[in-house]
């Protein structure tokens, strides 16, 4: 009866171990893959600024400055997107978004650009995308969240260093100014700020 | 972070379900078919002595063989036939405006969900409404009415995405597709099988007297199997409707967890409420699967007893309060409760 039990211990303590092994990985394949969905959007952002910007150029002469504060920010967000880290690409994409949202509420003050067709389209594309990064970041957040807790968490954290899992960083949103326009969204609301 | 009930909770929660409905409705095929078997093969006891005459369970076998076909047809064909009968149209190549800021809004939500892109369509009915149906998020299709997109602004079209998003990520369109299916099959099979009795001495027949314990056996399993043909289409009706009911609430939660914007849900219901004629172009099959009752039913607005048993949504009031209940949560926990 002895070593009976033992044998019974043994291998439910095993197929416990495999258990928490496989969650854990893949809740880290499911990091992996949120955090792809925000690049597939981030990319879809840079390849549509500079649409934007030739669509308003003849119409905001004296707004040289804003435009290309948006083309900055999009080229450093750019650099930064191509093997930067969480923080990095966090930081360089707050910084486009505010770019971006400063450029909108300038873009109200002319009311020819406004009511043309073309530029409400790319508005509305360019809002569905920020909202898209938006989602994504939140999507992101989550399940990184999900795989940091179970991987802190008692009795799993006993096989986190096997399934070699790491604290995924989480998206932050730092810039104070980002924060207080959620959504790029100016065709329905009075400008902000 | 995440507000509202447990994804893995609820997806569980939905595979319960669709077992045990299966479950239910394959004792009750078998019930309906070789209960029947089972009368006649009493009353062919009964009357005669030791040789029994019929020994196949024919009826039993015909049921079965037309169930299973009829329900796995309409388990694959289901959502297109709601659609087809809806009128709906797939957005394929949005024109106007509205149209391809819904394609974005599904777009977002898929995002938010981090589900596939549900495909879109448009019914052209003055209503406001929307509905989501399909086998799983890979297969789900996503409806909206043209006066829906004419009454809700870009916000609000997000929430009531967000809650067919709901309906596709917790997979209740799995389960309302497959109690559909099996709910079509009953009512079929017992009005067809109603028709067999009234016009047919099928069960009589035979010669000699029938009497005896097992005469009487043969009359109580008859009789309570002709009950359960003539209550069979209402009470899976009604038991139809109590899923349906259950899922309004959680589509409702799950929304705001994905847009994390209770608030435009609440709003959107109440503009949907308002314009409360009924949507012509929604027939009864697909009215359990919309976001609000297309029927415009008296008792959808109700709770109590009569009402819990036939209405297939909860009473929208209800919804809103719990929406802006989540929405003043949510402010409370950002600080940013308003100073009156």
């Amino acid at each position: 009866m002895g070593p009976m039990l033992f044998l019974v211990v043994v291998v439910v303590l095993l197929l416990w171990v495999v258990g928490a092994y496989n969650g854990l990985i893949a809740l880290k394949n499911q990091t992996v893959n949120a955090w792809k969905q925000i690049d597939v959007q981030l990319k879809r952002r840079h390849d549509l600024i500079p649409n934007l910007v030739n669509t308003v150029k003849g119409s905001m002469e004296f707004e040289k400055d804003t435009l290309q504060a948006v083309i900055d920010a999009r080229s450093k967000a750019m650099a930064s997107g191509s093997g930067g880290g969480v923080k990095e690409t966090a930081a360089a994409e707050g910084m486009l978004s505010g770019a971006l949202g400063k450029l909108f509420v300038v873009m109200e003050r002319y009311p020819d650009l406004k009511s043309s067709q073309n530029v409400r389209d790319l508005q509305e594309e360019l809002s569905s995308t920020e909202n898209k990064i938006a989602f994504a970041r939140q999507l992101y957040n989550d399940v990184a969240t999900g795989y940091n807790t179970k991987q802190q968490q008692f009795p799993t954290n006993l096989v986190a260093g096997l399934a070699k899992a790491e604290i995924a960083e989480l998206w932050e949103i730092e810039d104070k100014a980002e924060r207080a326009v959620p959504a790029v969204d100016l065709s329905l609301k009075k400008p902000q700020g | 972070m995440t507000a509202g009930p447990n994804l893995f909770e609820q997806q569980a929660k939905n595979r319960r379900l669709t077992v045990a409905w299966l479950a239910l409705f394959i004792l009750f095929f078998a019930w309906l078919g070789f209960g029947g078997d089972l009368a006649l093969y009493l009353a062919a006891a009964s009357r005669t002595e030791g040789q029994v005459a019929y020994r196949f369970p024919w009826i039993g076998i015909v049921v079965t063989t037309i169930a299973a076909i009829t329900a796995w047809v309409s388990w694959r064909k289901g959502p297109q036939q709601v659609l087809w009968s809806t009128g709906a149209r797939e957005l394929t190549a949005p024109q106007t405006f509205e149209e391809k800021q819904l394609v974005n809004v599904v777009e977002e939500m898929a995002v938010a969900a981090g589900l596939p892109k549900p495909k879109v369509y448009v019914i052209d009915d003055p209503d406001p409404n929307a509905f989501a149906t399909g086998r799983d998020a890979s297969t789900a299709c996503i409806a909206v009415t043209s006066g829906l997109l004419a009454v809700v602004n870009r916000e609000e079209l997000q929430a009531v995405v967000a809650h067919e998003m709901g309906h596709v990520r917790n997979l209740d369109v799995r389960l309302m597709t497959l109690i559909a299916s099996l709910v079509g099959v009953i009512v079929v099979l017992s009005n067809g099988m109603g028709r067999m009795l009234r016009g047919g001495g099928w069960l009589r027949g035979g010669k000699g007297k029938a009497s005896g314990p097992l005469a009487l056996a043969a009359l109580v399993v008859f009789v309570l199997w002709v009950i359960t043909l003539i209550l069979a289409p209402f009470i899976s009706r009604i038991m139809a409707m109590a899923v349906s009911r259950d899922r309004e609430y959680l589509a409702d939660a799950t929304g705001a967890e994905l847009t994390r914007n209770p608030g435009a849900l609440a709003s959107a219901l109440e503009k949907i409420e308002t314009h409360e004629a009924p949507t012509t172009h929604i027939k009864e099959g697909a009215a359990h699967l919309c976001i609000a009752d297309p029927l415009g039913r008296d008792v959808n607005l109700k709770e109590g007893r009569l009402a819990d048993l036939l209405a297939t949504h909860p009473p929208m009031a209800m919804r809103i309060t719990r929406l802006k209940g989540m929405a003043f949560q949510q402010l409370k926990a950002a600080g940013q409760l308003p100073a009156t």
